[in-house]
């Protein structure tokens, strides 16, 4: 089967070869427990250990020992929100965005239902924050406990993590960022910024899916979520997932090392296609900060014409892609992204995100922007408001 | 991703009957651009009166437009009372099959094809007043259109309703009260249904009493009559009037209008009542 042209990469990304490489000895002849005190088990301890470096070079984290392995990234929110606000006591005020994934949303909303305080703060028409409005929320006089992502996973609009840190350490409240979509990207430092936890998840950087991480700075009060054995000092039971652990550290070394590199190319392949995209396609216009957003990122809306049926002509065509469009997912409701940047309606349902990664090439490119414009005049054609 | 039957993707990729019929008959449109979907339907008859052609323009998803085009085929040839009769789920079953998800896309083709009739008829545009109470503000749904759908399709929970018209799909504020509009419905029409059970003889006479002591006799007490149950025989009630109403000149009336029309509303169809 012809492999397809595939720019889906903030949903998920290849498994580097080079990761596939790392774990296959962890499923045949590592198997040992890292619990336990004999050698075999003990040679398995050291390869967590080494991914536990390799995920905290990757971050700028200082101590290996920061780093907890969780099953995902979804699971490394839900630990630091209700961790955090668990470990505080009393009634902490929650603080978050409209914004944010539904990983840290799920969490927050039900704190909220259980009569914790929240506050939803608002993006402008680019999908930024106002940091007035920031400060001024997180001066409640309650303790505070922040969840505010770095990057966006739809628009890629990155928020400025280190003054938005600095505030709400001002306000004396605990700070966490969701890091799913920029770790690996773009370089991050925690111990330049006063960030508390941060998550990263295996498969937005080619590792294999069900394995993430959370940072969380020393000295950081969380409760674990799961209870029972010792691992990860205590703080997530379970015996851990050794070979996509292994897998994850190998691919945070990779990101590392080729980051540099990948930044630039991707960004080249991405802005190429934006621009392709925008001379050829009519009432095509970028959804976020062009200039501030990941190099990786375009969220794209179409005028008059309707997600799910972009999306399904361009799969036809063997290009894979996302929509924030309503009719694609369960959901009635378009993005809540662009709903909270006020994306108007007549491109609201229109969207689509186009997201690369290292391994995409010009001819990928080629591609879409031969067969986009195609699909996007033909459904111009069928849709009753093209002409308004 | 959603599972499609060959026929919606065949109706997808190609589209049949796609644009607008020059000087139409009649020219319908239903949807909006806020909701995410939008169809127009345009068609002309011949001299027979049969529709000669049809076509559509459809801004919305795959479904969407597999309904739309789906449509158009099956009105070529009708005549407009026949087209009249097409429902959504004749658009389903065109198709073979769509998601749940997706029924809406259908019941916008059937919305379409009324207010291209309703054009025709009248030369007027279907202006979609609102009609009742806006339920859903996120796609403008009101409390009789969604009863109307609830009776219609025989839908059981607040998903269905979404999946039939959007309510609900949006923030899902108005779920409870959408809930609240299908037990409304199928209590109303459970009570149509059940048949009243059937009553021995002892357990009738016992139901006439306690209906004349609590539904009639405080009516005819406030103009100082009263009555009291003389026999039963079958369906056959017979009373005694007393006080005013034995000399009442509307007595006649009475009983048939306030004593038979109680008792049979409560106890059975077939009760008659007479007077000794």
């Amino acid at each position: 089967m012809k492999q397809p042209v595939y720019i889906d990469n903030n949903a998920t990304t290849q498994i580097a070869p080079e990761v596939t490489e790392a774990i296959l000895p962890y499923l045949t002849e590592h198997w040992g427990n890292p619990s336990s005190m004999h050698n075999f088990g003990g040679q398995v301890k050291r390869a967590l250990d080494t991914a536990r470096e390799q995920v905290a070079a990757l971050i700028g984290a200082e101590h290996p020992n920061e780093i907890i392995f969780t099953s995902c990234g979804s699971e490394s929110d839900n630990m630091a929100i209700r961790g955090a606000v668990d470990a505080m006591g009393g009634h902490p005020h929650l603080i978050t965005t409209r914004v944010e994934h539904a990983a840290v949303l799920g969490p927050c909303h039900y704190l909220e239902d259980k009569g914790f305080r929240l506050t939803t703060l608002e993006v402008d028409r680019k999908g930024n924050l106002d940091l007035d409005v920031v400060r001024e929320k997180s001066m409640s006089g309650k303790k505070t406990v922040a969840s505010i992502m770095w990057a966006n996973n739809e628009t890629g609009v990155i928020f400025p993590i280190a003054e938005i840190a600095d505030i709400i350490k001002e306000g004396g409240g605990v700070f966490h960022t969701d890091a799913v979509q920029i770790a690996g990207k773009l370089p991050i430092s925690v111990k330049d910024i006063p960030v508390d936890m941060l998550s990263i998840s295996g498969h937005k950087l080619h590792a294999p899916k069900g394995i993430g991480a959370l940072y969380v700075q020393r000295g950081t009060k969380v409760t674990p979520h799961i209870m029972g054995g010792h691992q990860e000092r205590g703080r997530r039971a379970g015996t851990e997932n050794v070979p996509y652990i292994v897998g994850l550290g190998k691919a945070c070394e990779l990101a590392r090392e080729r980051m540099e590199k990948d930044v630039v190319h991707e960004r080249k392949l991405r802005d190429r296609l934006e621009e392709g995209i925008l001379a050829t396609c009519k009432g095509a216009q970028v959804n976020g900060d062009p200039s501030n957003r990941l190099p990786n990122t375009t969220n794209i809306s179409f005028e008059y014409v309707e997600g799910e049926a972009i999306l399904l002509m361009m799969d036809d065509q063997g290009i894979c892609a996302s929509t924030g469009s309503a009719c694609a997912s369960g959901s009635l409701e378009p993005s809540h992204v662009l709903r909270a940047m006020d994306v108007p309606r007549s491109s609201l349902h229109g969207s689509i995100r186009f997201s690369l990664s290292r391994y995409n090439t010009e001819e990928d490119i080629d591609t879409v922007l031969e067969k986009l414009p195609v699909i996007i005049n033909r459904l111009r054609e069928l849709s009753p408001f093209a002409d308004d | 991703m959603w599972e499609y039957t060959d026929k919606v993707t065949d109706h997808f990729k190609n589209p049949r009957n796609v644009g607008a019929v020059e000087n139409p008959d009649g020219d319908g449109l239903a949807g909006s651009l806020a909701c995410g979907d939008a169809l127009r339907l345009t068609f002309r008859l011949n001299e027979e009166k049969k529709i000669a052609e049809a076509k559509f323009q459809t801004f919305g998803c795959a479904s969407a437009i597999a309904s739309s085009s789906a449509l158009t085929e099956m009105l070529i040839g009708k005549t407009v009372e026949e087209a009249e009769e097409i429902t959504n789920a004749d658009i389903i079953a065109y198709l073979g099959e769509l998601p749940k998800q997706k029924v809406h896309c259908s019941v916008m083709g059937r919305e379409a094809l009324e207010a291209a009739i309703y054009n025709y008829r009248t030369g007027k545009k279907l202006d979609k007043h609102i009609d009742g109470e806006v339920i859903c503000h996120c796609f403008g749904a009101t409390d009789k259109e969604i009863e109307k759908i609830t009776r219609e399709q025989k839908l059981a929970t607040a998903e269905d309703v979404t999946h039939a018209c959007k309510a609900g799909g949006g923030c899902g504020q108005c779920i409870p009260e959408i809930e609240e509009i299908i037990n409304r419905v199928i209590g109303e029409e459970q009570a149509e249904e059940e048949p009243k059970p059937k009553l021995t003889q002892l357990q009738k006479i016992k139901l006439i009493e306690e209906t004349i002591d609590r539904q009639v006799r405080p009516i005819l007490r406030r103009d100082n009559g009263d009555l009291e149950l003389h026999d039963v025989d079958g369906d056959k009630v017979i009373v005694k009037f007393i006080g005013a109403c034995v000399s009442c000149p509307v007595s006649a009336v009475t009983l048939k209008d306030v004593v038979e029309t109680q008792l049979r509303e409560a106890v059975s169809q077939n009760i008659i009542v007479e007077a000794v």
